[in-house]
């Protein structure tokens, strides 16, 4: 286990190009805590494989340093680095028994086997997979190979951390949810330095103690899964994070007061000195917009289309050109799709150029 | 027109993949096969399609048999999970591809294409090939082929389980529009029960090659006819508790006692099992008339908007979803609640004889 740190760690595919705006990866500096849960998410391109793939060692990087608990491992191998991967598809030995499965990456370093029995037992055990140990690995389910993958990324307690690539993609629903809360439980119980990579909101946020949003190659924000939902740094992280993600719309600031469509939604604290000629705007998660009828003092809206999730339902609605989703209670009803919003003025946050204003009390 | 399976089982090797089905899908209607993997809702398509013949029971288009017909005579078109697009060939010319096969004049080709690219939002695309797409983008591709060809059976299988997830939510969102523009009828297969839920139309509930339950999508979800469907249609997974009736009280396994009150006044003596979705149990509420089960956290997890508490009571594990941000330590003990006006009470025979709202 170790803390990891990354000194304007950056990466582009196109050699050393001077153009930073090209890369991959633009350059970052962070550290990871030893022991800690991380999450790096984000959609497809946003660089986040490339970040996981500089941890480990499989690419090098255009500029920038990686220290493993303050010790330069740039130019090592991943596996001088001592780092352990699981991946999307199951990596195993057909051939082998569970157990051997297990116990190859132990036996591999020379752990004596005594050691070896202890530790696979121990993972087999936390993982259910004790009842199979004897069993050749080759007539598994894909559920249970990807378990087994689990395991050999887990087996060895040596490791500087353990990186995991999208591993509950081939997964069914229902075993997802044990395999998460399983994977979160192992990292309380093994004390491990866990990296997840993921481009699902719910595996991130349930897995991770802190969650890394990565868009278009940059970090936009790191923080709890609470922090992410309740004060978005960036627009991408309000509408990333979430589902329906956080609305926003452009709107006129002032002081305590936001003008949208003529009308005017109250602000918890002050903006007086927003940067001039930047896009302002404001964003608000559906949970705290609510439904209610038409009043001339609430924002007027049309209700397009009810998303109903069975134990919630999401109001579509429109106000002018802007699309908007609200939670919608049990109790509601409207015969013409006519309403108006109410704001949780705690929860609207004002955007300039896309990031987070603080505002004053 | 309409496509009937009727009493459709296939086997394969000696081992029946699809056991009994029968089914009808009409003109203009959208079905979502509901299942976990190896269902059969794969199969289910392929026998839809004409690419595999049932071994016992009948295919049937508009009433006639078409068990033997070659697929190619077909008015089919099928997306797959991993969308297949030529990658040599234009976003345009990848969506015009069927109307050339079929010789399509130019004007007409221009004209479906140039609809089907708006309705899928791939107009700005359609110059590039599509290794210069998203993987959201390239799966609309391949749905816009399959639309353009103005086939009267279209399925999808999965079509969304390779993207990303706010894609996925984009594409879920945009789908039931397509559907009704399109007027063909959908079948669409997926594994997620809010993917159903966002769908609408009606959901055939899938289980080892047997369609369980097959009704109106809202309906299935909320009066699941047998504890299967209920799991099958729950995520997270479906809660359970073995109980027993009694002169006028429940004794829950694991003990706790209760008056028989709200849907346990519907059911007669005797042992039943109740299950409970994870937003039908709460925690920590005293409220006369609900039925507390002192229980232990095991995980808390949290997506800001909800949070998933992970129970364990008398060694069997429950899931509570929350409201907002909640945070519990693992190993405290607190009280699981229920309603015993919100709870699905299902016999001995797994059947379904009380759920909220049926009274």
């Amino acid at each position: 286990m170790s803390r990891i740190d990354l000194v304007d760690l950056a990466h582009s595919y196109g050699g050393n190009s001077a153009d930073e705006s090209t890369y991959a990866l633009k350059p970052i500096s962070m550290t990871w805590r030893q022991g800690g849960a991380y999450a790096l998410l984000g959609p497809s391109g946003c660089g986040k494989t490339t970040l996981l793939n500089l941890i480990s060692g499989i690419i090098a990087p255009s500029r920038g340093k990686i220290l493993f608990d303050g010790k330069d491992v740039t130019p090592l191998s991943t596996q001088k680095r001592n780092i352990a991967q699981v991946f999307q598809f199951p990596v195993i030995y057909d051939t082998m028994t569970v157990g051997q499965n297990l116990a190859f990456p132990l036996k591999n370093r020379g752990v004596p086997r005594r050691d070896i029995e202890v530790r696979v037992s121990e993972i087999a055990h936390l993982l259910d997979l004790t009842p199979h140990l004897n069993r050749k690995a080759t007539r598994l389910t894909a559920d249970a190979k990807q378990k087994i993958s689990l395991g050999r990324g887990l087996v060895r307690s040596d490791v500087a951390a353990v990186l995991f690539d999208e591993p509950l993609t081939v997964i069914d629903p229902e075993l997802k949810w044990q395999l998460r809360s399983k994977l979160k439980a192992l990292h309380l119980e093994l004390d491990l330095t866990m990296i997840y990579v993921t481009h699902d909101q719910t595996e991130a946020l349930t897995f991770a103690d802190t969650v890394v949003v990565m868009h278009d190659g940059r970090v936009v924000q790191s923080g709890t899964p609470a922090e992410l939902f309740e004060k978005p740094a960036h627009t991408f992280v309000g509408y990333f994070i979430g589902s329906p993600g956080m609305n926003i719309m452009p709107a006129e600031v002032k002081g305590r007061e936001a003008r949208v469509n003529g009308r005017v939604i109250s602000l918890k604290r002050s903006y007086d000195s927003l940067p001039a000629g930047a896009k302002i705007e404001i964003g608000v998660r559906p949970e705290f917009v609510d439904i209610a009828k038409p009043a001339p003092d609430l924002l007027a809206a049309q209700i397009e289309r009810i998303d109903d999730l069975g134990r919630m339902r999401f109001a579509r609605v429109r106000v002018g050109d802007v699309k908007f989703a609200a939670r919608l209670r049990e109790s509601f009803s409207s015969t013409d799709g006519k309403c108006g919003l109410i704001f949780d003025a705690a929860h609207v946050h004002v955007y300039a150029d896309s990031r987070l204003v603080e505002g004053t009390p | 027109m309409s496509v009937t399976l009727e009493h459709v089982t296939r086997a394969v090797d000696g081992m029946e993949t699809i056991r009994d089905v029968s089914l009808t899908l009409e003109r203009g209607t959208l079905a979502v096969l509901l299942g976990p993997t190896l269902s059969g809702k794969t199969s289910i398509m392929r026998l839809l399609a004409g690419l595999d013949k049932p071994t016992t029971g009948r295919v049937l288009v508009d009433g006639k048999d078409v068990s033997g017909i070659d697929v190619r005579r077909r008015s089919v078109a099928m997306v797959y999970q991993q969308f297949i697009n030529y990658p040599s060939l234009t976003v345009y010319e990848n969506i015009a591809s069927p109307l050339r096969v079929q010789g399509k004049p130019r004007e007409e080709i221009e004209k479906r294409v140039a609809e089907a690219a708006k309705l899928l939002r791939l107009e700005p695309y359609l110059k590039r090939t599509p290794l210069q797409l998203s993987g959201g983008q390239q799966q609309r591709t391949a749905i816009a082929r399959a639309l353009v060809k103005g086939a009267d059976l279209v399925l999808l299988d999965e079509p969304l389980a390779n993207l990303d997830y706010k894609l996925r939510e984009e594409l879920r969102a945009e789908l039931p529009r397509i559907f009704e523009a399109s007027g063909a009828i959908f079948v669409y297969a997926t594994t997620e029960p809010s993917e159903a839920l966002l769908l609408g139309g009606r959901t055939v509930c899938m289980w080892e090659g047997k369609a369980l339950q097959n009704g109106d999508t809202s309906k299935v979800y909320r009066h699941p006819e047998t504890l299967r469907v209920a799991q099958v249609f729950s995520d997270p997974p479906l809660n359970l508790v073995g109980i027993e009736k009694k002169n006028g009280s429940v004794r829950y396994a694991g003990g706790v006692e209760a008056p028989a009150t709200g849907l346990y006044q519907k059911i007669g003596d005797g042992a039943y099992r109740v299950g409970f979705r994870a937003h039908q149990l709460e925690i920590g509420k005293g409220v006369p008339g609900r039925h507390a089960f002192p229980a232990t956290v095991s995980i808390t997890e949290i997506t800001g908007s909800e949070s998933f508490v992970h129970l364990k009571r008398d060694s069997v594990n429950w899931v509570a979803v929350l409201h907002g941000v909640h945070e519990f330590e693992p190993g405290q003990t607190l009280d699981a609640v229920l309603d015993p006006d919100n709870i699905f009470v299902f016999d001995a025979a797994d059947r379904l004889v009380a759920s909220p709202g049926s009274m």
